[in-house]
């Protein structure tokens, strides 16, 4: 059997338990649809009207009834309604995620653009004042929260230029190129900060790895220019731990960044995960950690298929 | 939609972006902006009791009466109301004008199918306790709705003055569609609303209270309050609710904004639990009460944002607090209580909700400095709001510090704690005969002298009997452009009074 189907043979088994993981914890804190949506007024309804709301809510079975109902859905592709939204789960998942998804590319392509270059640059100047620099900023950036960042950005923005990103409503691509870029680009300046300063690091250090390696000696030797040697000889070996990082980072990001989604009002997957969670809105909560698994494992089988691609000595699935 | 663009000047396609929206920009342009942080949890009236909630279905439905600023009861969708002479019969008129917005006028047969409605326990509607008294309800014309009521009840026209009580129309009733579609009689419909994002609203033409200066009302949810703020700085929000009073504070530094407190109704209390030992002793709780700085709590954890208050926080009913028991902070007092009572300091629990309300966590913290003065010593225990609601429901815990809701009659607000058949006895754990007595004389009473009399002696008890210590209330809220006019605060919270706003320049 190929590696690919192998791979996505444990794909369903992973959700299963990620499914029952989720059910389950999320109905063992205390609480429900019920408490969340009156708080402490819940207090002042009868018992027939706490039946009739947990009826509503889908509440009043025995949870393992529930979780069969459940599952039984899911296997025609049906994640439930959503109590806060009154629509299907997986619509109002798919309408939150193009946010999400862009979000992270752009993230990505601020870390990737200016920290493999600045890790490259300071692995080639090892010790140098650049290289202080350098490592001193990717320090800063990976040990500075990123709400510090964003509110940070901000402020300079509301109170230097008198504006700050539009907030709440989120404007699609489609729709408005400029608006969604203006939405998005403080915000995936925040994210990316971080994610930059660990890019640099790695490749920084992955760098001087394979700088120190023979073939790069023996390049040099037989008078390969200096920038041929670094750009061609010894980044694409030097990139796999950068693809390792930058994936594991793209599939946290995926599951949506909540602080940042919280600061610039955005309404991205992590702010539904956690309102869903705040408002007990169980199908919702379910669905949407479920949504993030299958994610993060698309996200890890491409970073496999990546490193073949990017080192031909690693053959996938060979034992 | 083309600020961002138009702002940072991204040269000829930024241009063309804004041509092609100034053609759609100037209906849009006369919304009012408005923020808040937390989003509303439902549409339904009568199941909704969320403050975010209500604040949105005030803007879209109508109660029979509302409050005015000053809390009296003012007409809504009632012109007129009258109590008959043995307090059992209570008569509406109904406005001739009232129409829903889809142009059916509202009518006698509504406000019953609404008021059935609540009635109904698989309504599940928590206001539902505030009418057990009505027993029937007659509609002798299209515009006369007759309350028959089970026992005199003065604080039901009170309770009515809310959106929990709002009048809906009998036909969405009929087809259960309250939930879903926001039908009302309102000054505003809701055109569109994505949750945890942003509500449009667009003025009801058909609203029978007067014309509206602007088109709409474009509601953005900010999850953080000061996102909010930089977001009234940078003049791209025109009003906001805010909950903080460490952002709220901020405000006046700005020379385009304004800041619009107002005290609340809600109050700030340390719930103890008087059954649990020492707390069942009398004078250990008197002993708590007279070792606390009230005023101090107030301006370290409020930052002095809102007023010292006994258990009655509306003006009309309100004592002097410096007239309750030990209001004034005495630790000779408190340290004999102690020794009175027998008790050499102890230990106890205190629950907290993170961020609900904002201050919980730092009133915690300062009355737990307070109270180790007196050999008290308080584990703070800070919990997600649905785990805290659990636990007060379940009337599980030694103390827990609460902000909860005022109402602007003193019976709603405390029958459901303080009289025996209240919904919530096991969350206060305490009865008292004088004070059931109280608050069933009060109801009764319709005579607003005698009833400020009764309510009065109904707050020098329980302060004295200190079930809970009282703090204060806090002030609620909203910060607009300096270029806004017209808004009326109200104590109830309401933002009704944006149906008065005109949108300046």
């Amino acid at each position: 059997m190929s590696y690919l189907a192998r791979r996505l043979l444990t794909f369903p088994l992973i959700l299963l338990g990620v499914s029952l993981l989720v059910f389950f914890s999320i109905r063992l804190i205390p609480g429900d649809a019920i408490t969340a949506m009156l708080g402490t007024e819940a207090g002042l309804l009868t018992p027939a009207q706490r039946q009739a709301l947990a009826a509503y809510f889908g509440i009043d079975q025995p949870v393992v009834v529930q979780y069969g109902r459940w599952l039984t859905g899911l296997l025609r592709g049906d994640l439930g309604v959503s109590v806060t939204y009154g629509r299907p789960v997986l619509d109002v998942i798919l309408e939150r995620f193009p946010l999400t998804l862009e979000l992270a590319l752009l993230s990505m392509l601020i870390a990737l653009a200016v920290g493999v270059p600045a890790g490259v640059l300071a692995a080639t100047r090892k010790e140098k004042a650049s290289d202080v620099g350098i490592r001193v900023l990717a320090m800063l950036g990976q040990s500075t929260p990123n709400f510090v960042v964003g509110l940070l950005i901000i402020y300079i923005l509301s109170v230097y230029f008198g504006f700050i990103p539009a907030m709440g409503a989120f404007t699609s691509l489609w729709v408005d190129p400029f608006a969604n870029l203006g939405q998005l680009i403080f915000p995936a300046i925040t994210l990316g900060f971080a994610f930059a300063a660990s890019v640099t690091r790695i490749s920084r250090s992955a760098m001087l790895d394979v700088l120190s390696d023979d073939y790069i000696r023996t390049a040099r030797s037989k008078g390969a220019p200096g920038r041929s040697v670094i750009w061609h000889h010894a980044l694409p070996n030097a990139l796999i731990p950068v693809v390792t990082l930058s994936g594991v980072e793209f599939g946290y990001l995926l599951g949506g960044a909540v602080i940042v989604e919280q600061i610039f009002a955005l309404p991205g997957l992590g702010r539904l995960t956690l309102d869903a969670i705040a408002q007990r809105d169980y199908a919702l909560v379910q669905g949407s950690v479920l949504f993030i698994a299958f994610n993060f494992l698309i996200v890890n089988l491409l970073v496999d298929l990546a490193y073949a691609a990017l080192d031909p000595r690693i053959r996938l699935g060979a034992r | 939609m083309s600020k961002f663009s138009a702002r940072s000047g991204l040269g000829r396609l930024a241009a063309i972006a804004l041509v092609s929206t100034a053609l759609v920009l100037p209906a849009a342009a006369a919304n009012l902006r408005m923020a808040w942080s937390q989003d509303a949890t439902g549409l339904d009236p009568h199941a909704q009791t969320a403050f975010s909630s209500l604040r949105l279905l005030e803007l879209i439905y109508e109660p029979l009466v509302r409050l005015d600023a000053d809390l009296n009861v003012v007409p809504a969708v009632a012109d007129s109301w009258e109590f008959s002479e043995d307090g059992l019969t209570l008569t509406f008129k109904l406005d001739p004008d009232a129409t829903f917005s889809d142009g059916t006028a509202v009518t006698s047969a509504d406000v019953k199918a609404s008021f059935e409605r609540l009635l109904d326990e698989a309504t599940g509607a928590a206001a539902r306790s505030n009418f057990l008294s009505i027993e029937s309800i007659d509609t002798p014309d299209e515009a006369t709705v007759v309350f028959n009521l089970s026992q005199p009840d003065a604080p039901i026209l009170v309770a009515m003055a809310t959106i929990n009580a709002a009048v809906v129309p009998a036909k969405a009733i009929e087809d259960g569609s309250v939930a879903t579609t926001a039908l009302g009689s309102g000054p505003f419909v809701l055109d569109q609303w994505d949750p945890n994002s942003k509500e449009e609203l667009s003025v009801n033409e058909n609203w029978a209270g007067g014309d509206i200066a602007y088109d709409g009302i474009s509601i953005s949810v900010l999850p953080d309050e000061t996102a909010i703020l930089a977001s009234l700085r940078a003049g791209q929000t025109d009003f906001a609710l805010l909950n903080d009073p460490l952002v709220a504070t901020l405000v006046p530094n700005e020379p385009n904004l304004q800041l619009n407190a107002v005290p609340g109704l809600a109050y700030n209390v340390l719930q103890l639990n008087p059954s649990r030992p020492p707390m069942d002793n009398l004078k250990v709780r008197q002993a708590m009460s007279c070792a606390i700085d009230r005023q101090d709590i107030l301006d370290t954890a409020l930052v002095g944002e809102g007023k010292v208050t006994g258990p009655l926080t509306m003006p009309a009913y309100a004592s002097d607090p410096s007239t309750l028991f030990c209001y004034e902070q005495d630790l000779d007092k408190a340290k004999a209580l102690m020794e009175e009572a027998g008790v050499d300091g102890f230990e106890a629990k205190v629950i907290a909700a993170t961020g609900e309300p904002p201050v919980a966590s730092a009133e915690a913290q300062v009355l737990q400095s307070q109270l180790a003065e007196i050999g008290i010593k308080l584990d703070i225990e800070l919990m997600e709001l649905n785990v805290y609601v659990d636990r007060w429901l379940a009337g599980d815990f030694d103390m827990a510090v609460a902000q909860n809701g005022g109402r602007p009659d003193p019976y709603p607000m405390y029958n459901r704690y303080f009289t025996k058949d209240g919904n919530l006895v096991n969350v206060s754990n305490f009865k008292d005969d004088e004070i059931d007595s109280l608050l069933q004389q009060g109801r009764e009473e319709t005579d607003i002298a005698k009833r400020k009399e009764i309510f009065s002696k109904f707050e020098h008890r329980l302060a004295e009997l200190s079930p809970w210590l009282w703090l204060s209330t806090s002030n609620i809220y909203t910060a607009q452009l300096k270029t806004v006019s017209g808004f009326e605060s109200s104590p109830t919270g309401t933002l009704f009074g944006l149906t008065k706003v005109t949108l300046g320049e």
